[in-house]
């Protein structure tokens, strides 16, 4: 996709030939695959081409409250069992994802629009791993809570986004499995068929039926699900407003919630870095996964004695980096997840123009169809442009400079946000002191997006409450007394 | 302009290991394959400096390596001839006598190689002597214990020096990064080294272990886009030492491609240093054309 090159790559396609779809998807419930009560299904987009994959079932409420009967109905036997077997079926599970691995990144590939070599390199790879860590917990929650009886929490409603299908799946439905809840996740509607693929593998590893349920839907299934008498815990990973709305929803109903919520990160060089290094992750940072990550690092602040130096390397970074078909291998930046989404990208960036914004793009062709964004740069931007102040869930990185250690603290801080930073520094004094000091709930040194199932991942402010990953991630689904 | 020591050690950005092997690691995730995979194994050829360098070197062994530098493989027609071959200065004149009619390049080593530990006089006559017979291109080794000793004005000027004495051969640097121990280090050589008059930037004599890792190649590649982006100087970069297989070979053009762009792609800019790499890349070629893997005996070994 790049002109005047002497070597260009050649397209280096994976492969879709041995994966299985099918051609309509009906509901996970109580382990049987049921029609929806609505009648109604909806087309799920390659947002590559345009294509259409599968058509998906939309849950109503009465769909809803199956799921959520089911998951009631398999509670007492799954959460007696005992918690050596609880594990067995975990590991069993994270096995069965290992197997089909292949098929899973593909299957991601093509419903979402990220590139293969994160869905190959990073997602499924994650997703299994959170599978294993949380099997390994199972039968040593002692441990994990010392001199504290541990109970399960009941039926727990999962709602989770489009930007990491199955690895949110994994993050939600591990831990709650292995503390001993039922389950009724919903994945979101973009995004319906790894959550799908992953209850064909939990049929096939043989789960108790009714112990993971898995609806499919818009908003209005989410809300059914939220709104259920019969819930015990929400764990939500979305957008900051619903987020709103279901803690209003559940206000007073004694539901327990995590919320996962939105994210303006700040990402902090200084001019001691290790420049180069430091380039690539603002890179990663801002533009894994076309930037669709809640802790993306999309407000970059520079030591200005070195900001001509960075904007010159990033910039020179961006032209090597490959926009196009999510299916090559050689793709960094794949398909936009929806026309929405890109929507709303561009939206931003057109604000950001008109907001008097120096704008860079690098030079790209895109392909004709499908759903896609450069990756884009605002340039000497201000706190008070408000590409720096919201949410954008793209490629756009906007670049401010600062002086001095407090005033890139108060910067930093100064976002109803509080999600994730990133500090770049060769001193080490340096990088505890901004740990201390950044109100994040991941703060990154000399690296960014790394995730790890053993490291608790969570915000605060507007970001959300609850963690997830690591030991924390088993507290959010645990009573103890 | 060249910059002092004192200006060098203050711009000399700090490098950190685990970032380089990161983004190592992603430029190795990238897939040549089709047309781009046939055309990068006849740039690897035709980018490889033929190397022998060792102490039972004959006039017979040089002399076959000279034949074989530009009849690559002759069952397979347009094959390019390799850049360079690169001897000791006593095999010079030799190798020019062979190749003359080529284009084929003779590359000298000196300054004592492989260690360098030899006086600043000694290394200028051995580097003429090598000039002399005709050698195009000089691959000189720094004075790593002095580097290790802090003594960076000396290794500077010792280069300048060298580089003199070069005439109009082009002056390699190598580094013997398996010996600077970080990549810091490197960085610092690297830098040293450019502004010192190098023509081209090499890590290794292919004595020590490790030689040509793709994390110092990499760390040595940036300190070449610095100095284009500070200067508009374009310097040369040859990996050396540990390059033996055509994959390896095809993900350093991919780094060159990604870090320095495509007007590097060429041999006049970047070189492997290697001994075994090009029957590998003659054998991935031929799997290119006939569809198999041919046995090892059909590609000749000289």
């Amino acid at each position: 996709m790049k002109n005047k090159e002497k070597w260009p790559l050649s397209p280096s396609m994976e492969s879709t030939q041995h994966i299985s779809l099918k051609k309509q998807y009906a509901l996970f419930i109580d382990g049987k695959w049921v029609a929806p009560n609505s009648g109604k299904y909806f087309p799920s987009i390659n947002p590559a081409d345009e294509s259409h994959i599968a058509d998906i079932s939309h849950a109503n409420e009465k769909d809803v409250d199956l799921a959520v009967r089911a998951a009631r109905k398999a509670f007492p036997s799954w959460s007696g069992l005992a918690p050596s077997e609880r594990a067995k079926y975990l590991f069993r599970i994270a096995r069965i994802m290992q197997e089909k691995s292949r098929e899973l990144a593909v299957i991601e590939t093509l419903d979402g629009g990220k590139p293969i070599r994160e869905s190959r390199d990073i997602d499924v790879p994650l997703a299994c791993n959170h599978f294993f860590y949380y099997a390994g917990w199972a039968d040593k929650l002692a441990y994990a809570f010392p001199n504290r009886q541990v109970e399960p929490l009941g039926v727990a409603g999962q709602i989770i986004p489009w930007n990491f299908p199955l690895l949110m799946a994994a993050w939600k439905i591990a831990p709650a499995l292995a503390t001993g809840n039922t389950v009724v996740l919903k994945p979101a509607e973009t995004t319906s068929l790894t959550a799908l693929k992953l209850a064909e593998i939990i049929e096939e590893a043989g789960l108790p039926k009714g112990v993971v349920n898995i609806i499919t839907g818009f908003g209005d299934t989410g809300s059914a699900l939220v709104n259920h008498p019969d819930i015990n815990k929400i764990a939500f990973t979305g957008s900051t407003n619903v987020g709103k709305i279901i803690q209003r929803a559940i206000a007073g109903t004694g539901k327990k919630a995590t919320l996962e919520l939105g994210g303006k990160s700040a990402n902090i060089i200084f001019d001691d870095a290790p420049i180069d290094q430091a380039v690539e992750g603002i890179v990663n940072g801002i533009f894994f996964n076309q930037g669709h990550v809640c802790c993306a690092g999309s407000r970059l602040f520079v030591q200005e004695n070195i900001a001509d130096k960075v904007i010159r390397k990033l910039k020179l970074r961006m032209k090597s980096l490959y926009v196009g078909n999510p299916l090559d291998k050689n793709t960094d930046i794949g398909a936009i997840n929806s026309k929405e989404q890109l929507k709303t990208i561009e939206s931003y960036i057109s604000i950001g123009k008109k907001e008097g914004a120096e704008i860079y793009q690098p030079a790209c062709d895109l392909p004709k169809k499908g759903f896609y964004c450069l990756p884009t740069l605002f340039l000497h931007v201000a706190q008070s442009h408000t590409v720096v102040q919201e949410e954008i869930f793209g490629p756009v990185l906007t670049i401010q400079t600062f002086r001095t250690i407090d005033e890139v603290i108060q910067k930093a801080n100064n976002t109803p946000y509080g999600l994730a930073a990133g500090v770049w520094t060769d001193k080490g004094s340096r990088i505890f002191n901004l740990t201390t000091k950044l109100k994040a709930g991941v703060v990154w040194a000399n690296t960014y997006n790394k995730f790890d199932p053993t490291s608790p991942f969570g915000g605060y402010k507007e970001s959300g409450f609850g963690r997830e990953g690591g030991i924390h991630g088993l507290a959010a689904y645990v009573k103890l007394s | 302009m060249a910059k002092t020591i004192s200006q060098i050690l203050l711009d000399t950005p700090k490098v950190d290991k685990v970032g380089v092997e990161e983004r190592v690691a992603r430029i190795q995730t990238r897939s040549v394959k089709g047309p781009s995979k046939s055309q990068g194994l006849k740039m690897v050829l035709n980018m490889i400096d033929l190397t022998t360098l060792e102490g039972k070197d004959t006039q017979g062994k040089v002399r076959q390596m000279c034949y074989k530098a530009h009849h690559l493989h002759d069952a397979i027609p347009n094959l390019p001839a390799v850049a360079a071959v690169c001897v000791y200065p006593s095999m010079v004149k030799l190798a020019k006598k062979e190749l003359r009619n080529t284009q084929v390049k003779i590359a000298s080593v000196s300054t004592a190689f492989p260690s360098g530990q030899a006086p600043l006089e000694v290394k200028i006559i051995d580097t003429k002597f090598a000039v002399d017979n005709g050698a195009d291109e000089i691959d000189m080794v720094i004075s790593r214990g002095r580097f290790l000793q802090g003594e960076f004005q000396y290794v500077y000027d010792e280069i300048a020096q060298i580089k003199e004495a070069c005439g109009k051969a082009r002056l390699k640097v190598i580094l013997e990064t398996g010996e600077l121990a970080t990549l810091d280090n490197v960085r610092l050589a690297s830098d040293i080294a450019i502004h010192a008059g190098a023509d081209f930037i090499k890590t290794s004599t292919g004595k020590i272990q490790p030689a040509a890792t793709m994390q110092v190649t990499y760390t040595m590649l940036m300190a070449i886009q610095d100095h284009f982006a500070e200067t508009g100087n374009m310097i040369g970069m040859k990996p050396a030492g540990g390059i033996s297989t055509a994959k390896l070979a095809l993900h350093n053009l991919i780094m060159v491609k990604e870090v320095l762009g495509d007007d590097w792609l060429t041999n006049e800019w970047f070189r492997f240093g290697a001994s075994s790499l090009a029957n590998d890349v003659l054998m991935q070629i031929i799997k290119n054309e006939s569809g198999y893997y041919a046995s090892p005996d059909y590609i000749s070994i000289d």
